[in-house]
């Protein structure tokens, strides 16, 4: 009994600690990776300078990354070679085997815009609604979703976002959504 | 029920006191505070005399979606998961098919990579609360 609720109060605080701690972007000189005496300390940018200007968030890099490609505040290339073709696909994706939590919502238009259909098939994921045996000890190791949600992605504290589909809302069955789906709900 | 080890108050209030001041070293000693994303490239780097390379993903997705660099260009998606080399690079691959006076800046600017700490594990870097693959 006491050492759990000894490691609860850990365990918060931590997080609590954490949370403060990364209120802002970290000049390079102190961000304990760039090494101060490197001549590049003064030329390159410093993350706050670009990514203040981004559409907010309060985890990650601190900016809402779909906010700033869909509002056009970034342009990033689709291409480098004028023949390579471009896939982008709106169909939402809902998962029920979420115990007592919320289930998933999983959106391919926002992640088409970034990333090309061969990047997740089937190299993380069959292409088939079920096919993959997901789970939320798999992700925090790095697996399926947390290949990058966790590394380059919103990290995995942010449960809602992806947990996101209220069992007592949800009317649908699991699986493929009907177009328009996503539409209505902003998961932040 | 009748715990094996019971403990008195104090000794709980102790044991709580104990462990806020370790959280309260942890997080003042050794906060994260990489960007999130960035990812050090070590295999060779130090062993060859130059500082850890440091890719920024904040700085590329600015400008590139993951698109061009995990499919067009091959980058593999995982922390040390492409070998590689310095000779390749010159040759105009990973790195080079960009920072090639085209694209990008061409690798005559060693410093603007090599800008790591001496010492730095190839390794995923800067997520404040989980750390990607292998971590766990
Ligand atoms: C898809 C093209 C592309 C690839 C691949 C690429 N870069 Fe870049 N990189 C760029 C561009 C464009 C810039 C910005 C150049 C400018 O500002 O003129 C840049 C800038 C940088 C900067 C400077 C950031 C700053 O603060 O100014 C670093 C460091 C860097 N790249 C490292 C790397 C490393 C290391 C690799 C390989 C692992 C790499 N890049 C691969 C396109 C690329
Ligand atoms: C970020 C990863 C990701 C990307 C990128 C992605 N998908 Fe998916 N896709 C998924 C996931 C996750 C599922 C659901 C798998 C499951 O339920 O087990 C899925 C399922 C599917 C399905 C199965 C639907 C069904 O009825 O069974 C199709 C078809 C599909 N994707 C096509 C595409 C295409 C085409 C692209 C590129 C335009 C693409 N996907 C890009 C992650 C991705
Ligand atoms: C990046 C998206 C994502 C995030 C963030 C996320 N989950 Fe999940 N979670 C999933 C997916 C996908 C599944 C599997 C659903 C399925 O297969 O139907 C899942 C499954 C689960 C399950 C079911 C049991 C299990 O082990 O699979 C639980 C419980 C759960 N998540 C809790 C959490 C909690 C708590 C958090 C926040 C700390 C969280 N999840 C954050 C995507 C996510
Ligand atoms: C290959 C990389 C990749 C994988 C795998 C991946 N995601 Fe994502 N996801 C992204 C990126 C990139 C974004 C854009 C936002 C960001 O970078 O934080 C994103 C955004 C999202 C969003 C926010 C969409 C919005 O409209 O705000 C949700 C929800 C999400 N992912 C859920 C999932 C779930 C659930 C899975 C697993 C079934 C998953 N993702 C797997 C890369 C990935
Ligand atoms: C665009 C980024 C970039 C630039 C610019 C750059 N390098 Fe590298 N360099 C790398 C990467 C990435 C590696 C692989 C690091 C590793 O695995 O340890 C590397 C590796 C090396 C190595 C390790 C041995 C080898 O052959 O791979 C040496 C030595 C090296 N670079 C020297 C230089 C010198 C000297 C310059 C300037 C003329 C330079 N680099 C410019 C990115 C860069
Ligand atoms: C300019 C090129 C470039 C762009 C754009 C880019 N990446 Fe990367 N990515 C890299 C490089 C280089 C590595 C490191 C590979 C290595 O260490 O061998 C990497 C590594 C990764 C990893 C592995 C991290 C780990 O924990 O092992 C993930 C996940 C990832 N990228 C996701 C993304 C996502 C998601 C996007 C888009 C939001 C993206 N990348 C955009 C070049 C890029």
């Amino acid at each position: 009994m006491n050492k759990k609720l000894i490691l609860g109060i850990l365990l918060l605080t931590l997080s609590a600690a954490l949370f403060a701690q990364k209120a802002k972007w970290v000049a390079l000189k102190n961000d304990q990776l760039h090494d101060p005496q490197s001549p590049a300390i003064h030329v390159l940018q410093q993350p706050a300078e670009a990514l203040s200007l981004l559409p907010p968030d309060y985890t990650g890099n601190l900016v809402s990354w779909v906010d700033a490609l869909q509002e056009h505040y970034i342009e990033p290339r689709s291409t480098l070679f004028s023949d390579t073709q471009v896939n982008t696909l709106e169909m939402d994706i809902v998962m029920g085997n979420t115990g007592e939590m919320p289930m998933v919502m999983f959106p391919h238009t926002p992640h088409t815009e970034w990333l090309d259909c061969k990047n997740c098939h089937d190299v993380i994921f069959k292409e088939k609604v079920g096919a993959n045996p997901i789970n939320m000890f798999a992700i925090l190791n790095g697996e399926y979703c947390g290949r990058c949600h966790g590394a380059v992605a919103f990290p995995l504290t942010e449960c809602n976002r992806c947990h996101s589909v209220a069992r007592n809302v949800f009317t649908g069955k699991p699986g493929v959504q009907p177009k328009g789906f996503i539409q209505n709900r902003k998961p932040r | 029920m009748k715990n094996k080890t019971t403990h008195s108050p104090e000794s709980l209030v102790r044991r709580i006191i104990l462990s806020l001041s370790l959280v309260f070293f942890i997080s003042f000693s050794a906060p994260v505070v990489a960007e999130y994303g960035d990812v050090v490239i070590n295999k060779r780097a130090e062993k060859e005399g130059m500082r850890p390379v440091i890719f920024p993903h904040w700085f590329h997705r600015i400008r590139f979606r993951c698109k061009v660099c995990h499919n067009e260009l091959g980058f593999k998606m995982r922390a040390g998961g492409n070998d590689i080399t310095m000779g390749e690079i010159t040759e105009g691959k990973y790195c080079g098919m960009c920072h090639n006076g085209e694209i990008s800046w061409t690798i005559e600017n060693c410093d603007l990579c090599h800008s790591g700490l001496p010492g730095l594990k190839s390794a995923i870097h800067g997520s404040n609360e989980t750390s990607g693959p292998g971590r766990w």
